[in-house]
């Protein structure tokens, strides 16, 4: 497969701050490649450096594998589209997307017909002559697609385009945005802070944190196996706690939470860890089974995880609802914790209610271990974390 | 409303009315006792044909006298003429120095920037001139200091020149054209501009197609704002220019002052008026500007 987009250990320092620190990555031709990260941790800097507004400190970036630092934004065969889409008000729709083919200098009967056909593509076939203004943001962002598409370029960098959309318009125009990949077969790189965006749409996702990339692979290797607690912890919602190694073999792990829970987890791949280690234990919600708390304890077998605990509120959103569950740590009466459980999409939210008591099972393979980082102040039983990322 | 007879009082509408009124009462004075009233006055006058000392009669002799001498009629269109170049000139300077200060300047550099532009117009417009005048007199500083480099052997008179009067024009105006420019500018997105380089646009197609359209409000308001001045400057044409400046208030004040024939000069006053206000109304419908989207911004 041929690669569309490399960039080759790209670093980019303002003053004394690095913004961007040895990046490298490849996307594959006709693919859509996400990079996701909090704000300020450096995508924004790269995506500028790939359109060419920025040039890299270090490194190079390659385009159909000819470098283009050389080479002005305006000559890129990369084409972007804004975070505020940056669309001519001073413009038709028409305008708009034919400004590329007019600096091109084509004839204007071909830049009217190409006009046409990509307004057509992306459902606006009637919109060219409507100024700006009179779109729809869901409008705006397929003018702004458009008005690159048109171009055809190599690669189409996105910038977080969906951030000023409001919620239903950005689940569909997610939708949308995947089908247009699709339907241009052009290679997409994506730019957004959303995780549930880059795993919806994206066929390779790279986290960044601090300038650095995390991460790279497919959005399934993101969510079931992060390479690191920051992937864990950034890429869905999961159940968080520190704590101690109480026994190690050989990757399976016996810990001790905070707040005196004892779990049987696995170590990240690669990660060694000893007995006594600081580790940070993800689970994402839905690996929790919840059991009535009458069904007949079943034998505590090697590598499953069971707590008894009752419910402490139901958090109905419907496919994605949760229960929270206090379980009481029986080894330090007092401290309880409170664990998000996806609610199994078969189970009526009617069967249970608060107070009842109920039992939680989970696999210890389900169960990541993350050596924690140095110094780090344990968080304790922090249910309210899982919390606060969903609503995110 | 059950009982019409009696009109229930709202004491926050008459305080509102109140407030309103007395908002209102310095403007509407202003207006009525130094525009509108002196120039009915001036209408009326203008209007009044001297048939015998201090015998008059209605008609509009004082304009055809206008028309009918050529020296006048050119006197107006070379006025109008220099002042349009002015304009466009004081635009053209203005501009790139709005964008720097609107676009690229960050912080401090641009507080200082507009500071600097904005500094001159903290003396009069008299001592200014005269500025220029110590500058460019025959024993002024450039004359001299042409002597004393030796490229000119004797002293040169650099005043009472078109070229220098369209300097001092230009010089007075550029602040009105800056301001309007600054904020215009101000609003457009820098994304945009990148936007353009992104879709294949160099420098120049930018600046027509996207910065221009963008700052026309803008433009079209300096560009009244420094014709208007320009037009009625009397000082810097005056002094500047000397007698050969023919600027056309100067007509209008030989009128009222030299010749005390206040008909004649308030005839030359309206012609002035319906001539700016003319070419305003063409450069309006030339740019597809109104008057509220330039100048009621």
């Amino acid at each position: 497969m041929s690669i569309d987009l490399e960039v080759r250990t790209v670093s980019k320092r303002f003053g004394r701050f690095t913004a961007v620190h040895d990046v490298s990555l490849q996307v594959p031709k006709g693919s859509f490649f996400s990079i996701l990260g909090p704000s300020g941790c450096g995508k924004t800097t790269l995506m500028r450096m790939i359109a060419g507004f920025e040039q890299p400190s270090a490194g190079d970036i390659l385009i159909n594998g000819a470098s283009v630092l050389a080479t002005p934004p305006n000559r890129r065969p990369v084409n972007m589209v804004f975070q505020h889409l940056a669309l001519f008000p001073m413009m038709t729709v028409a305008g708009n997307v034919g400004y590329g083919l007019r600096r091109r200098g084509l004839p204007r009967e071909d830049i009217a017909r190409k006009v046409d056909a990509v307004l057509a593509r992306v459902g606006l076939a009637t919109a060219g002559p409507k100024r700006i203004d009179q779109l729809s943001g869901g409008q705006k962002q397929r003018v702004a697609i458009a008005r690159c598409m048109v171009l055809e370029p190599t690669v189409l960098l996105l910038d977080e385009p969906l951030g000023a959309l409001d919620l239903k318009l950005r689940e569909h125009m997610k939708v949308e945005l995947k089908q247009l990949q699709h339907q241009f077969g052009t290679t997409f790189v994506y730019i957004t802070h959303d995780q549930s965006e880059a795993l919806v749409m994206s066929d390779q996702v790279a986290v960044m944190n601090g300038g650095r990339f995390e991460q790279v692979g497919t959005p399934q290797d993101l969510y079931y196996r992060p390479s690191s607690a920051f992937v864990a912890g950034f890429v869905g919602d999961s159940q968080r706690w520190m704590a101690t190694v109480t026994a190690a073999d050989a990757g399976r792990l016996r810990v001790r939470t905070d707040s005196g829970l004892t779990i049987a987890a696995t170590a990240a791949e690669g990660a060694s860890i000893a007995v006594g280690a600081r580790v940070e234990i993800f689970v994402r919600p839905e690996a929790i089974v919840l059991e009535p708390g009458g069904s007949p304890a079943r034998s505590a077998e090697d590598g499953v995880n069971q707590f008894d605990g009752s419910v402490d509120s139901l958090l109905f959103n419907g496919a994605a609802s949760r229960t929270l569950v206090t379980v009481a740590a029986a080894a330090a009466p007092g401290q309880r914790d409170t664990l998000a459980v996806a609610l199994p999409a078969g189970l009526p939210t009617g069967g249970l209610a608060p107070g009842e008591a109920v039992r939680l099972r989970f696999p210890a393979d389900r169960a990541i271990a993350f050596a924690a980082p140095s110094g780090a102040a344990p968080s304790g039983a922090a249910p309210s974390s899982a919390a606060s990322e969903t609503a995110s | 409303m059950s009982a019409p007879a009696s009109i229930p009082v709202d004491p926050r509408r008459d305080g509102r009315r109140l407030a309103l009124l007395l908002v209102a009462t310095p403007f509407v004075l202003w207006i009525l006792l130094i525009v509108v009233i002196p120039h009915v006055d001036l209408l009326l006058i203008s209007l009044h044909e001297k048939v015998a000392p201090r015998v008059f009669k209605t008609g509009i002799r004082n304009y055809v006298e206008f028309f009918g001498e050529p020296v006048y009629v050119q006197a107006l269109v070379r006025t109008v003429a220099m002042s349009l170049l002015a304009t466009a000139l004081t635009l053209v300077i203005a501009f790139p120095v709005a964008y720097y200060i609107a676009k690229l300047a960050r912080g401090r550099a641009r507080t200082a920037l507009f500071m600097a532009c904005l500094l001159p117009f903290w003396v009069s417009e008299l001592v200014r001139v005269f500025g220029w005048m110590m500058i460019l007199r025959e024993t002024g500083l450039l004359s001299n200091l042409l002597i004393w480099a030796g490229i000119t052997a004797g002293p040169v008179e650099f005043l009472y020149n078109d070229v220098v009067v369209m300097i001092g024009l230009v010089y007075t105006s550029l602040l009105f054209m800056v301001v309007p420019l600054i904020s215009a500018l101000d609003s457009l997105d820098d994304s945009l501009i990148e936007a353009g380089y992104d879709l294949g646009g160099n420098a120049v197609s930018i600046l027509r197609e996207v910065v221009v359209p963008h700052a026309m409000p803008g433009i079209v308001a300096g560009s009244i704002v420094v014709f208007m001045l320009t037009l009625g400057n009397y000082l810097t044409p005056t002094l500047l220019g000397g007698k050969s400046s023919q600027w056309f208030t100067a007509q209008i004040y030989t009128q009222f002052i030299t010749r005390f024939n206040w008909e004649v000069g308030s005839a030359f006053g309206f012609v002035l008026l319906a001539t700016s206000s003319l070419i305003v109304w063409i450069g309006l419908r030339l740019t597809g500007q109104s008057l509220s989207s330039t100048l009621g911004r």
